[in-house]
């Protein structure tokens, strides 16, 4: 199981009050079309508005990254820069 | 709240003998930036080229009732007039352009105002005509009608239910339930963690402020410009300053609906850019001019235009409340961040958010940002966007603590210190960060230690910045002589040229002189995301690396070939191939021989690698500050200034040491001097150099830098990004210090002569 | 619009002569008309430097001198400061002390800095900084900068020996 966390206030939206999900996936695209079975248009906003930080490295697009089966996914803002 | 991760391994080709990375050779476009023929944004000019200017409007917030344009026209030599008439109306779309996404349509509004002017300087109407004087003389016969509506400048009042709406379709995103009516206030994001009320209950020592900080701009001393040319058959080029060709040829593309295939757009070297060069202000409308006109246009901002019209980043209204246990454990922190986006939502207060707390190991917390739209020029990135803002208010706070606690403000920072394993503030887990080294490595500098005289203080402050990645391609080409050429796809900001043609000297084996770098045009190479993030030295330096290592392999390959030994009884050893095997007595082959054959064993050498890089590691920064306070005049004099940055790896020290030095420049103006000055009727009042005062040479004194080396497992040479981090420090670090020197709390930049007067007169 | 005037004047050693708007800045002049683009303007208003040019053997703003001021007047740019393909101690010490990063700033920093050794070869730091206070530079600091013209100063001293 990896373990999820979507702290910000843009992912509760879809959420509610849950922040940390336990989900079965092998990779980033599993991991977001599970999310979006839970949470119907999370997928899209995930997709479109978040960066995804594997066991502490922040990917930006990820779609098809490999997840270790205890892998911290944590789904944060994506970031720009000057 | 930490777990222990193995350290990692070094990084993958640093064993110790490097022998170009990290020396400090000349970089290799410097002889042609101290002759002056290196060639900006405004230096290239065209045979029949024409002048253009932009009309502007002269109101923070007016409907645009009529523009007519008929005696400009029929005045001798004008080519060409567009208004947003001649722009597609575009539809609200994010889109990603290679770094962040942005909105189309707010993009487009902000070239070109489209019945509503939104700030002072916004883009009304553009003229293209035979010289600066017709130019000129054409935008003035330009006749806009305005019907003046209500503006709101400050954020806080912009944020006030009857506050004047400047989008009435804005509705605040963020919410728990949709707003019934529209508000200034785009978005509201909010990050937490444990439980706050509980948490400061339990605190034995509560510090809580309010904070403001001014609008300031990036000031790069190159104003905006470019030359556009728009052919019969459809194809344009654009040759421009800017911190991206690729992100330059997108929103063209997108701005004006043509296909990014009929766009070249060729890099200028770049003036200084800061953040300030991530979008497009006048590229789109050089080419509306000459599609018009069918001549090339060359459009240059003013400083004054530079100003109004071109991003600042945001002025904010902060709160921050700390809590913590009498033995200096921060248990608890809330902050609220309150930015101004300008004319269109977007301010950098989501990194601000996830900035904030990222140096501390706090287990409850609640940060919450509001993004607000107000009358002034739509923000654009600056340095660290957002970073340096937050970090003025939390790292003050975090001073009063100190204060308060009776402890000292390292050992504070030490004893709450984010380490390998913790879960940062903004969500992931830290991995081989240098935070406590660079911490460290202040307490244990002189400087630290050093007396201090009346009338003077010392301050601290630390920052953070996440760095990027990104996609990058690279292509390194060797010539028949054995000497290389390394082509990128990112403007050579503040010395990635040289950057690096090291990484790839380095690799294979070959004096720095024998490696010339370019930066290509959209059509030479293939794509790269902007330099911004700092995420070149990283991401495109991974990507030339890889190139020079396929080549390596393929020298390889070919000296085998040519030693007619297997493949794997030959090695790349200092820029030849070798035998492993001395008993076959084959004599090295140099880079120089292998090239020299290279028809015989299979044609020209080159590679060239794309890649999407991932594994930037954050950066952190600790910086010490002595001023001095004039307490006649309320002037604060700068005296002493040690930052120390965890780099990863300094390919070249000299600009790694530059780029801090020049963050802590930029931060130091923030923190003292620099602001945007609002009349009340909305205008700029200080668009110049004169009265919006950058620091000069005699403000400052030598900045000391320290670079802690801990290696980004990620990058092939160790590197981290440097660039951001070094401004987000200095605003808290300099007001920390006046709080020393005064014996009073600032909470408002800039620190300006009235405003300690006004601090130590009230006594 | 006021008929343009002819102008004779002698910049960077080579008599040159151009027809110039009487509105016109010497710095247009030098830019547009001499396509000597090394002069850069950042403010138009005297307050960056980066036009910085040495007009009669005195440092001032091409922005804020009329073009048809030069008449008759010797005008030294960032281009004639090499002695050909040989760079002055200046632009070297700039290159071996990495004091430019943009580089936008970087020619009117070095005019400047070479008008300052010609006044005084020997300054201190204090009195470097406020010389070249009227040039801003957004990317350095300054600390790379003031090194490499101090260092310079040291070198020209050295060989005026």
């Amino acid at each position: 199981m990896i373990h999820v966390v979507a702290a910000c206030s843009s992912c509760r939206a879809f959420t509610g009050d849950a922040t940390q999900f336990a989900v079965e996936a092998d990779t980033v695209r599993r991991m977001i079309d599970e999310l979006d079975r839970r949470y119907p248009g999370f997928g899209d906003h995930i997709r479109r508005r978040m960066a995804i930080a594997i066991d502490g490295e922040i990917h930006q697009d990820a779609l098809f990254a490999p997840l270790k089966a205890d892998s911290e996914v944590c789904l944060i803002p994506r970031i720009g820069g000057g | 709240m930490s777990d222990v991760l193995d350290r990692p391994a070094a990084a993958p080709l640093d064993d110790g003998h490097l022998k170009v990375v990290g020396t400090r050779p000349i970089r290799p476009d410097g002889a042609d930036k101290v002759t002056g023929k290196a060639a900006y944004g405004a230096d290239l000019a065209l045979p029949g080229m024409l002048v253009g200017r932009i009309k502007r409007s002269p109101h923070p917030h007016a409907r645009i009732v009529s523009i007519d344009t008929r005696r400009a026209r029929a005045l001798p030599g004008v080519k060409a007039i567009v208004t947003a008439a001649d722009f597609p109306d575009l539809a609200s779309e994010e889109y990603e352009a290679g770094e962040s996404a942005a909105n189309l349509r707010d993009l487009s509004l902000n070239v070109m105002a489209r019945h509503t002017a939104l700030y002072d300087g916004h883009a009304v109407a553009a003229v293209a005509a035979t010289s600066s004087a017709i130019a000129d003389e054409a935008i003035a016969l330009i006749t806009v009608e305005y019907e003046v509506l209500p503006h709101v400048v400050e954020v806080e009042a912009a944020m006030a239910p009857d506050a004047p709406v400047l989008h009435a379709h804005m509705f605040t995103e963020g919410l728990a339930a949709r707003p019934d009516k529209p508000s200034n206030i785009a978005k509201r994001n909010a990050i937490t963690r444990g439980d706050l009320a509980a948490a400061f209950a339990e605190a034995d020592v509560i510090v809580e402020d309010r904070y403001v900080t001014a609008a300031v701009h990036q000031g790069y001393i190159e104003p905006h410009a470019c030359v556009a040319s728009y052919a019969a058959d459809g194809q344009c080029q654009v040759w421009s300053s800017s911190q991206g060709q690729f992100m330059i040829r997108t929103y063209c593309a997108k701005v004006l609906d043509l296909e990014a295939s009929d766009i070249r757009v060729t890099p200028a070297e770049i003036g200084g850019g800061f953040g300030g060069k991530t979008t497009v202000y006048l590229e789109p409308v050089a080419l509306a001019l000459s599609r018009q006109s069918g001549a090339p246009v060359k459009l240059v901002m003013t400083r004054d235009e530079v100003f109004r019209a071109s991003g600042p980043t945001s002025a904010s209204v902060m709160h921050v409340k700390l809590g913590a246990r009498s033995d200096g454990t921060i248990i608890a922190a809330d902050v609220v961040l309150k930015f101004q986006s300008g004319a269109f939502p977007g301010s950098p207060v989501g990194a601000a958010s996830m900035t904030a707390l990222a140096c501390y190991d706090i287990p409850n917390f609640s940060i919450v940002g509001y993004d607000v739209v107000t009358n002034t020029p739509k923000v654009a990135a600056y340095r660290a966007p957002g970073a340096p803002i937050s970090a003025f208010a939390v790292e003050s706070a975090v001073d009063d603590l100190a204060r308060r606690l009776g402890m000292d403000p390292i050992a504070l920072r030490e004893k709450n210190a984010v380490r390998d394993g913790v879960k940062a503030s903004y969500g992931p887990t830290f991995r081989n960060i240098g935070y406590v080294e660079t911490l460290e490595a202040i307490r244990e500098h002189p400087h630290y230690a050093a007396p201090l005289g009346p009338n003077q203080g010392r301050g601290v402050a630390v920052g953070f910045w996440f760095n990027v990645g990104g996609e990058s391609t690279a292509a390194v080409n060797l010539n028949e002589d054995g000497s290389a050429v390394v082509i990128s796809g990112n403007p050579d900001i503040g010395g990635s040229r040289a950057s690096m043609a090291m990484m790839a000297a380095e690799v294979l084996g070959l004096p720095i002189e024998k490696v010339r770098p370019i930066v290509a045009d959209t059509a030479s190479i293939g794509f790269s995301m902007l330099t911004g993030g700092s995420r070149t030295t990283f991401a495109t330096g991974m990507a030339v690396t890889q190139a020079a290592q396929k080549i390596v392999e393929d020298l390889k390959r070919r000296g085998a070939l040519l030693m007619d030994v297997p493949v794997d009884q030959v090695d790349f050893v200092n820029g030849a191939v070798v035998c492993l095997d001395p008993a076959k007595g084959k004599a090295d082959l140099t880079v120089a021989e292998l090239a020299e054959k290279a028809a015989q064993t299979g044609g020209p050498i080159g590679a060239q690698v794309s890649l999407n890089a991932q594994g930037a590691g954050p950066g952190f920064g600790v910086h010490v500050c002595d001023v001095e306070v004039d307490p006649e005049t309320g002037h604060v004099t700068v005296l002493r200034y040690t930052a120390a940055q965890d780099v990863g790896k300094a390919i070249h020290p000299s600009y790694v040491e530059g780029q801090i030095q020049g963050g802590v420049a930029q931060g130091v103006g923030w923190a003292l001097n620099e602001e945007y000055i609002f009349d009340r009727g909305g205008r700029m009042e200080n668009a110049g150099f004169l009265d919006y005062r950058v620091p000069v040479a005699s403000d400052l004194p030598m900045i000391d830098t320290v670079m802690v080396e801990v290696a980004n497992p990620r990058h092939p040479f160790g590197a981290k990004g440097v660039g951001e981090v070094p401004i987000v420090p200095p605003l808290a670090a300099v007001a920390n210090a006046v709080r020393g020197a005064i014996g009073k709390r600032m909470t408002s930049l800039p620190l300006s002569p009235p405003k300690i007067r006004a601090a130590i007169d009230a006594g | 619009m006021s008929k343009r005037q002819h102008i004779s004047a002698v910049v960077n050693g080579d008599p040159v002569e151009f027809l110039t708007d009487p509105r016109a800045t010497l710095l247009d002049a030098l830019r547009d008309d001499l396509g000597l683009t090394g002069s850069k303007e950042g403010c138009g208003s005297g307050d960056c430097g980066a036009c910085s040019v040495i007009l009669d053997g005195r440092l001032v703003c091409s922005c804020l001198v009329l073009a048809v001021e030069a008449e008759g007047r010797r005008v030294e740019t960032i281009e004639g400061l090499a002695d050909g393909s040989k760079l002055h101690p200046l632009q070297q010490k700039f290159l071996e002390h990495a004091a430019l990063q943009c580089g936008f700033c970087t020619p009117g920093l070095l005019v400047a800095a070479k008008a300052l050794l010609d006044a005084n070869p020997n300054p201190t730091e204090s009195e470097a900084r406020y010389w070249l206070a009227g040039n801003l530079c957004r990317c350095t600091g300054y600390d790379k900068i003031i090194r490499a013209v101090m260092d310079a100063a040291a070198e020209l001293r050295q060989e005026t020996v």
